[in-house]
């Protein structure tokens, strides 16, 4: 065992960057409802690592939020485990922040800064003093220290998801959740946010699992692309994107790859409409 | 021949413009005038409705002519004057707003209580709703014959029935709140750490507060009509009546303008508490945070 563990040592200098943040193994997810159960996902694994930009891409309704919601803790596995720096997750907690699509995840009583410094103070991660000094800090980053002082309701939806990302991150979580975060905002907006998101990557490089259904923004905010299949989300395939930004938009490579995952989330729709036939044809 | 019936749409050269300097364009931003400014205040607007009702008023009670039945403007407020200087006005509007405040705020706690284990227990839920919709319909006045047996001539029996309309109408819109903060927001703040009665107070109760705050209104002008009917019933018994009783006492002596100054006091106190109270609290809450516009 000493010997084994001399190798990995020789092996791995650094095993901290080598063994992922959050490792999620074999996770099936259900709801049950009054009538059925649904299952959302079915046998999903990935790990991510520190300062991964990792990104589950796959149609509406695949189970992509019902696996972030069991990551944050909210909905428990029924085959399967999650862990997060080698603890098992069974509860909500603040090392995971997460941020969502609805603009209401903003408290409407509060004004952005306090906003901000809410999950500090709530968690008791801070006291009053360093909640506003990191508040103050991260509502600068995401260039709304002119707002700092209004209430949500007076912002556009685009203000509104700043204020949430810089909500999470200031928390400092060891990995921040992102679901959709943009998909509600218009184009031009939404790729200002995605740059702003990677210049704020550029300088923290924090971990973030980011969710997603459009394979432009997967490739270009990703550094690793999980690809579920449709309803239930089954993983199709891993990939790297950590090559591309909105600069490579043009490039052919940029074209292969989208035109790769398209094909492989088409695949599967051309696949069950044959099946469906067959079905079809045997009754 | 299908073809030839559809439009094309017309081809038209392209063209692009600099920018005119916002400067340029001149009214961007022109003040109101001062009439346009005035007639945007809503007390203004309040104010002269009641000026044209109290000339009204006065005309047709002058062309009546009784003071009997109809008292002038006049008279009623001369009759409110005298009897809260002189007379035991003060004193009653005192009885019945210390009665009133005693039957709300117990009110509220047991809605209070009612609402944490209707949120906390599936069971608890199913006996809010069933209670309030029992009692809701039944108006708290109707069951003042049974305060009086249980608890006998006296304020135990007028505090009973403010309860009673008070404590449904907040429980139901508390309850109704909180089932309708959304999933997002509960979330976020159980993403924070937060459990139990610290996830009810941050949480919760904020993002419920517009309907919480409904239910206390109602809750209000339920009592406060309440205790100045069952003040009518059987104040005459109580040496220290509160308004009910002097509307009552006046009655009956014939002193019609006094019974329109004790009417007047209600209707003040209703409109005190409506506009001044919960409106200051509406304005420092739910409107400044666009929760409710
Ligand atoms: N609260 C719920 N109750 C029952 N079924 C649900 C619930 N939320 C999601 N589902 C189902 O689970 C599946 C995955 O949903 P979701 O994780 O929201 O997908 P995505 O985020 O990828 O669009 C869908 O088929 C959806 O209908
Ligand atoms: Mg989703």
């Amino acid at each position: 065992m000493t010997v084994a563990h001399a190798v990995d040592g020789l092996l791995k200098p650094d095993t901290s960057a080598h063994s992922p943040l959050l490792s999620v193994k074999d996770v099936t997810l259900q709801y049950k409802t009054r009538e059925h159960i649904v299952t959302a996902t079915f046998r999903v694994s990935f790990d991510v690592f520190q300062a991964d930009r990792f990104v589950l891409l796959g149609p509406s309704g695949c189970g992509k939020s019902s696996l972030l919601k069991g990551v944050a803790g909210f909905m428990a596995p029924v085959e399967g485990s999650m862990q997060l720096n080698g603890q098992t997750i069974d509860r909500p907690g603040p090392d995971r922040m997460m941020v969502f699509q609805e603009f209401d995840q903003l408290m409407p009583w509060k004004t952005v800064q306090q906003n901000v410094m809410f999950p500090m103070l709530a968690s008791g991660r801070c006291t009053r003093k360093e909640a506003q000094e990191r508040a103050l800090r991260f509502i600068d980053k995401v260039n709304l220290t002119k707002f700092r002082d209004v209430y949500p309701h007076m912002l556009s939806g685009g203000m509104k998801q700043r204020v949430a990302i810089a909500r999470a991150m200031a928390m400092e979580p060891d990995i921040l959740l992102m679901d959709e975060p943009f998909a509600a905002l218009d184009a031009l907006t939404r790729r200002k946010m995605q740059e702003e998101l990677l210049q704020l990557w550029g300088d923290t490089r924090f971990t973030m699992l980011f969710v997603t259904h459009s394979i432009e923004e997967a490739i270009i905010v990703g550094s690793r692309i999980l690809v579920l299949s449709p309803h239930p989300g089954r993983v199709k395939a891993e990939l790297n994107a950590h090559q591309f930004s909105h600069a490579e938009q043009g490039r052919p490579e940029f074209g292969a790859l989208t035109q790769r995952i398209h094909n492989m989330l088409f695949a599967e729709r051309i696949e069950e409409e044959a099946l469906a036939k067959a079905g079809a044809a045997h009754g | 021949m299908a073809s030839a019936s559809l439009i094309t749409p017309l081809v038209r050269p392209e063209f692009e413009h600099a920018t005119v300097e916002a400067g340029q364009i001149g009214e961007v931003e022109r003040p109101l005038s001062t009439w346009e400014r005035l007639t945007n205040i809503e007390w203004v607007r309040k104010a002269a409705i009641l000026i044209t009702l109290a000339v009204i008023w006065e005309a047709y009670a002058r062309y009546v002519s009784n003071e009997l039945t109809f008292p002038t403007l006049v008279q009623t407020m001369q009759a409110l004057w005298d009897s809260t200087v002189s007379g035991p006005l003060l004193e009653r509007t005192f009885t019945s707003l210390k009665v009133l405040l005693t039957g709300y705020a117990l009110g509220l706690f047991i809605a209070a209580v009612f609402t944490t284990i209707a949120v906390s227990t599936r069971i608890g839920t199913d006996l809010l709703s069933t209670l309030t919709a029992m009692f809701n319909p039944l108006p708290a006045i109707a069951l003042l014959p049974l305060a009086l047996l249980w608890f006998g001539l006296g304020t135990p029996s007028l505090v009973f029935v403010i309860v009673h309309s008070v404590l449904w109408a907040v429980a139901l819109n508390t309850h109704t709140g909180f089932l309708a903060v959304s999933e997002t927001q509960r979330m976020a703040g159980m993403n924070y750490g937060l459990r139990g009665v610290r996830y009810v107070l941050k949480i919760l109760i904020p993002a419920a507060f517009p309907s919480i705050l409904a239910g206390l209104k109602i809750g209000w002008a339920f009592a406060w009509r309440t205790l100045i009917a069952a003040e009518l019933v059987f104040g005459v018994s109580s040496r220290s009546g509160g308004l009910g009783w002097f509307i009552f006492e006046n009655r009956n002596q014939l002193e019609t303008a006094n019974v329109f100054a004790g009417l007047t006091a209600v209707i003040i106190i209703g409109l005190v508490v409506e506009s001044v109270v919960f409106r200051t609290i509406e304005m420092h809450t739910v409107r400044k945070w666009g929760m409710q516009r």
